[in-house]
């Protein structure tokens, strides 16, 4: 008898413990989504007013324009056209300069893990991804800025970033392939493929989701970047096509609306646009991965 | 000669001195002669661990794939010394099913038939591919099932469908021989029944080499059995002379159930 009091003692104890526990866990739980819901919430209610097609098809008004509508009280006139276009740009050059040799290397890596080489490799990638963004922008203005565009340049802002993404499409990439089960390729092999076509018609095939999903990401990461394209791409006040002209983009247009008391409002408007791409790129990464998971 | 050893009156393959070793110095298989003869089903028996799937792998070369394996000796394939001649050529004419279904993940059941040829980036009329495709699936007896899902993926299928569909596309590049490697191990009985029968119906045009480690199956579709023990074949014969009169104590341990 007095065993089986002892032990439903214990009994409530545990089970007590364990409820404190799992509210514990609940709780921090709520406090990290928390910030992003804040933020959330801050942008759309600051910013909305401001998203309309101009916003989109415009390019950024000047002090004056802005001191006018803000001393109306109405909505600023312009947009940000010359900020997203130099964006996607600058964007997709750098995405066409790291997915090559991201995935490459990537693919290097996953191929050769024992290898010296590509333990060298991983290190130095694992280094580069803690590189301060800053500095990558310093490197590109004396890379490109000084001696291939002689000038501020989006080709030079690309190049900052094109580095930033490398060390995350390459770890991507080879963690990737590590989980393709080795079956696959010994089946490719078996029908007398040579290695090549067995890397590009089954291995990256099988490892696509997981590669889109990575690039993605690093879009992501390096769609935000200011710091690097303020000593590269620099700015501009138009919309520019041209790789070798100074080019503007999202986050430099902030950056200069928040030094201009005027443009408080699209601080707000053109933070909601971008934080809305970045949340867009991230459901699209995990959909695609769900979606094509073998 | 070893009486335990049966020899092949002019073998499709023959397997010549054959050592294999995965670290210097350690044999998984240990001086391997045989011959097989052409259109019928060879099973390679034995406990785990005693280089079956070794000695399977060395005939089409996968050894080549992890550089530390080292391998000595020869096999010949229509006199030709199979290690002489392009590695890739050589897997085109010696087809291999695997040990756990393997259909590309990334393709239809249509592509995965003909995957030798789309792999190898080899350009085939239309018709020519309907043609492989619905002969190559009514050889292992799929065609019925999925003719009407040809365009789906392969991995939808259930298991023992998806390694008939291997066993398809081994067949679909006309190979000489196929290589099995415990084939039917990761299937239910009904599947596996059903991929024995294939086998029996396939080596009319095929010479086949089963690796098992389930003597019953050797003993129900086999023509001839070898017995590997520790890396050796200790043994090799007509399935029947094998199963009713071995030669050697240790196949006649094994055979009775005392190891393995």
């Amino acid at each position: 008898m007095q065993v089986s009091i002892s032990h439903k003692k214990l009994d409530l104890r545990r089970v007590l413990k364990d409820r404190i526990f799992y509210i514990g866990v609940i709780v921090l739980s709520g406090i990290t989504v928390l910030p992003l819901i804040l933020i959330l919430y801050k942008l759309v209610r600051e910013g909305i007013s401001q998203i309309n097609f101009d916003f989109f098809t415009r390019v950024a008004p000047n002090t004056l324009e802005a001191m006018v509508a803000v001393a109306n009280n109405e909505t600023i006139p312009g947009g940000i056209a010359n900020g997203i276009v130099g964006t996607l740009l600058m964007v997709a050059l750098a995405s066409l300069m790291a997915v090559p040799v991201g995935v490459l290397t990537g693919v290097y890596l996953s191929e050769n893990p024992e290898s010296r080489f590509a333990g060298t490799v991983r290190t130095i990638a694992d280094i580069l991804q803690g590189v301060p963004s800053i500095v990558l922008g310093v490197i590109a203005y004396m890379w490109v800025v000084r001696h291939i565009t002689n000038g501020y340049s989006a080709l030079a802002g690309s190049t900052s970033l094109s580095i930033m993404m490398l060390p995350l499409i390459i770890r991507s990439t080879e963690e990737t392939l590590k989980m393709i089960p080795e079956t696959y390729k010994e089946a490719a092999f078996a029908l007398g493929v040579p290695y090549h076509k067995v890397l590009f018609k089954v291995l990256i095939p099988s490892g696509l989701s997981g590669l889109l999903t990575g690039i993605l990401l690093a879009v992501s990461r390096i769609i935000g970047e200011t710091a690097p394209l303020m000593l590269t791409a620099l700015g501009s006040s138009r919309i520019n096509l041209n790789i070798a002209q100074p080019t503007s983009a999202v986050p430099l247009l902030i950056w200069e609306f928040y030094n201009d008391p005027n443009m408080v409002k699209l601080i707000w408007s053109s933070s909601l646009f971008l934080m809305g791409f970045v949340l867009f790129f991230n459901i699209l990464a995990k959909r695609i991965s769900k979606r094509w998971k073998i | 000669m070893n009486d335990a050893i049966i020899q092949i009156n002019s073998p499709l393959l023959t397997i010549e001195r054959l050592s294999i070793a995965y670290e210097p110095g350690k044999y998984a298989v240990q001086d391997v002669n045989a011959g097989i003869k052409k259109n019928s089903i060879t099973a390679i028996m034995g406990p785990s661990g005693c280089g079956k799937s070794t000695l399977l792998r060395a005939i089409n070369r996968m050894h080549e794939l992890y550089p530390n394996t080292e391998v000595v000796g020869k096999i010949f394939l229509d006199n030709e010394n199979i290690f002489e001649i392009s590695a890739i050529e050589l897997r085109r004419k010696i087809g291999m099913v695997f040990q756990r279904p393997n259909p590309f993940p990334t393709m239809s059941i249509y592509d995965n038939v003909i995957a030798g040829y789309k792999l190898n980036g080899k350009k085939l009329k239309r018709s020519v591919k309907d043609e492989i495709v619905e002969k190559s699936l009514k050889e292992v007896a799929l065609w019925e099932e999925v003719k009407d899902a040809l365009f789906k993926r392969g991995t939808f299928l259930s298991g023992g469908q998806q390694q008939r569909l291997c066993v398809a596309r081994a067949l679909a590049y006309k190979p000489e021989i196929i290589l099995m490697d415990e084939p039917t191990s990761a299937l239910d009985p009904i599947a596996t029944t059903k991929i024995e029968d294939l086998l029996v119906e396939l080596k009319k045009d095929y010479t086949i080499i089963l690796v098992t480690h389930n003597m019953s199956q050797a003993a129900r579709i086999s023509d001839y059995s070898m017995f590997m023990y520790l890396g050796e074949l200790i043994e090799y014969g007509k399935t029947k002379n094998i199963f009713s009169n071995p030669v050697d104590k240790r196949t006649e341990a094994y055979l009775t159930g005392k190891f393995g």
